[in-house]
């Protein structure tokens, strides 16, 4: 095992996926010459050369179509977003064209393609790069969607969303890139669909994903010092969703929380949220609470910025509230 | 090819005089001049007249389908555009890509989708080229590179541009063509797709269908500028204006962008100018809101299929019991179409949950259509 941060451990699943598979390509912008906006294609361009490794004109719309295009007729694009907020430029080719071909088609083209970049606010960016989106995209039938918390999960959900025959959106984190973890030095796969428990407990469900696995394990450790104990469900795939690693977890606590990045309104909290009622009526001992970001756009001054977002202050309360601690 | 001679102007009731054209009867010197026809010259333009009649005679009974319930939704006849599509793909090899918009019926039978397959498409029935899941709007076609009708005006440029990039990607000799309507040049995805395809010299070619409406909003009302070719400027890329109602005109240009996109994998724009017989979509008047029934007639003149049977006539290729056979052997085509596609039965209830994703991967056997 070595540990490594996120960003090298994307780096070497796109490296690895380019050397197994002469159809996989990287496109997007800066990602060839300026070596990744988040350095996360480093040394790809010196290794595979600038067919593959595609430096685009700022024109997410074009290259995200040019993306679907190639997958068309065979190969295998890693379209990068500098951010996925600038994603939405390229919705149209996103949701009405990956999504939908092999639908249409009557499954004649199906697409498979890998959209990937930054999701969710860093710090002090302001409204417009500060916004996560998977609620968006996980209500599209025909995309899948993962959002790695960890620097494993980046890789092993990377190469699995490659490997896909499926348009995959992978949701990376702005402020993750830099955190290590352990990552295993043989090739391994961490297929889609597939949540982890990363902390066992007894009290409580927190089913969370992406970044915000970092701030669930942060209040499970403060929660543990008071005696309270958590199940942390990462989802790590949000669609398609484990259903059962999150029935079987609130079946066993009796209590949710879902913690979200995202906003509250038709968030991916309030799917997980039916989920649970539908299935776990009969076990549940309180009302499932979702934290999530304030209902408003993303404020840039410091401290309305904390206020906004989904913290660990705001993960615990919620945990002591379903306990009816507080 | 630059304008091609063309003098730069646009005069709405006269569009076709300032293009290139072949069908230019008496006036033509390519015609007047040239050697009596052979059998190879017979051949071809039979052929050209039979995939014209084709799509005609299949469009009047898919107007007559919508009439009584047989197809629905949003349909859109390509009456009056065949030369565009005819002279286009006949020029084509079987390994080229095409790709269009949602006026595509005419397109997909000209590049070779069965008649059957395209009516029972239309009437929603299991054995339509795209399973009954498509519709009107959505053709596809694998096996004839036909990469579909799409129905957001200009979102399929910038596919086309991904596919040029993959036939470079692979070191093939193959092109691609889009086709779109002259209101799809004034969207960003028009501006992106053009962009990267000359920026990286692609084998694309973009092929507006100047029918002068996008809907019911002319040229003149959309656009700064009415030689929209001439947007081609701005990426330095090749262009020329074409008579679209003249299918050798519209060959002899493809012919051209064609051998540039295979020996020099660039692309060219060209601006067809052509007209829909017909409105926009079914609910549509022909004419008397936004076109008048004089300027319709006026373009009925230079209807594709009558101006190349006159030249076969005149050329002595084609006689009057010729064409009429041909147009009855068509006749019993589209009927045997229309009948296939009234046996044909709708897709089960299950296949509303199939095709939403492939449960493949590129270790379990790729179904992502190869490398070629």
């Amino acid at each position: 095992m070595a540990i490594i941060t996120y960003r090298d451990a994307l780096n070497q699943a796109l490296r690895e996926e380019m050397q197994r598979d002469a159809r996989v390509f990287l496109m997007g912008e800066e990602v060839g010459v300026y070596q990744g906006a988040y350095k996360v294609s480093k040394g790809l361009l010196q290794e595979f050369g600038e067919m593959r490794v595609v430096d685009t004109p700022i024109t997410e719309l074009g290259f995200a179509g040019v993306g679907v295009g190639a997958a068309m007729v065979g190969l295998r694009p890693i379209i990068e977003f500098m951010t996925w907020n600038f994603a939405l430029l390229a919705m149209d080719q996103v949701v009405n064209v990956a999504a939908k071909l092999l639908y249409m088609s009557g499954g004649q083209f199906n697409i498979p393609i890998v959209f990937r970049g930054p999701n969710g606010a860093a710090l002090q960016l302001g409204a417009q790069h500060s916004q996560a989106w998977e609620s968006w995209l996980a209500h599209i039938p025909g995309l899948k969607v993962v959002a790695p918390g960890t620097p494993y999960d980046a890789k092993g959900l990377l190469k699995a969303a490659i490997r896909d025959d499926n348009p995959v959106c992978v949701l990376e984190g702005e402020m993750l890139y830099n955190n290590k973890g352990e990552v295993p030095d043989g090739e391994y796969i961490v297929p889609l669909g597939v949540a982890d428990l990363k902390r066992v407990g007894e009290h409580c469900t927190i089913v969370t994903w992406g970044k915000q696995v970092l701030v669930a394990m942060a209040a499970a450790d403060q929660l543990a010092k008071d005696g309270i104990t958590v199940d942390v469900v990462d989802l790590r795939s949000i669609r398609p969703l484990d259903e059962r690693a999150i029935i079987d977890s609130v079946r066993k606590t009796n209590r949710c929380v879902v913690l979200e990045e995202g906003w509250y309104f038709a968030g991916v909290g309030a799917q997980i949220t039916d989920l649970v009622q539908r299935e776990c009526f009969d076990d549940l001992d309180s009302p499932v609470i979702r934290v999530t970001q304030a209902d408003a756009p993303m404020p840039y001054a410091k401290g309305l910025e904390k206020a906004a977002k989904a913290d660990m202050p705001k993960t615990i309360a919620a945990v002591r509230r379903v306990l009816y601690l507080d | 090819m630059s304008a091609g001679g063309v003098t730069p102007s646009f005069n709405p009731l006269s569009p076709f005089i300032m293009a290139k054209r072949t069908l230019a009867a008496k006036t033509s010197p390519k015609t007047a001049a040239s050697a009596p026809a052979g059998d190879a010259e017979r051949t071809l333009h039979l052929s050209l007249l039979r995939s014209m009649l084709l799509q005609r005679r299949f469009e009047e009974r898919c107007a007559e389908a919508y009439a009584i319930g047989r197809i629905g939704g949003f349909c859109h006849l390509y009456i009056g555009q065949e030369a565009v599509s005819t002279g286009t793909l006949s020029h084509l090899r079987p390994d080229d890509y095409m790709i269009t918009t949602y006026r595509d019926h005419g397109q997909a039978l000209a590049r070779g989708i069965t008649p059957r397959a395209v009516m029972a498409e239309l009437f929603g029935r299991i054995d339509g080229c795209a399973g009954g899941k498509g519709g009107s709007m959505h053709m596809f076609d694998k096996e004839t590179g036909f990469l579909g009708g799409h129905g957001i005006v200009g979102g399929h440029l910038p596919i086309a541009t991904g596919v040029g990039f993959a036939i470079k990607y692979r070191g093939g000799d193959q092109v691609i063509c889009c086709f779109f309507g002259e209101a799809a040049v004034n969207n960003g995805a028009f501006h992106e797709a053009l962009n990267m395809a000359a920026l990286w010299k692609l084998p694309v070619l973009f092929i507006i269908e100047n029918n002068r409406y996008g809907m019911g909003t002319s040229v003149e009302r959309a656009s700064a500028i009415n030689d929209i070719y001439q947007r081609a400027a701005s990426y330095n890329m090749h262009r020329a204006m074409v008579d679209g109602q003249d299918v050798l005109a519209v060959r002899s240009a493809i012919e051209e962008a064609v051998g540039r996109a295979r020996s020099e994998q660039s692309p060219t724009l060209l601006e067809m100018r052509t007209y829909r017989f017909m409105g926009h979509s079914m609910s549509d008047a022909v004419s008397g809101t936004y076109r008048s029934k004089a300027e319709l007639e006026e373009y009925l003149k230079r209807d594709p299929i009558a101006l190349l049977r006159a030249h076969m006539e005149e050329r002595g290729t084609l006689t009057e019991q010729v064409m009429q056979e041909l147009d009855t052997e068509i006749k019993a085509i589209v009927q045997d179409a229309w009948d296939f596609a009234e046996a044909s039965p709708e897709p089960p209830l299950e296949a509303l949950m199939e095709h939403v994703y492939v449960d493949t991967t590129s270790d379990t056997g790729n179904s992502a259509g190869g490398w070629s």
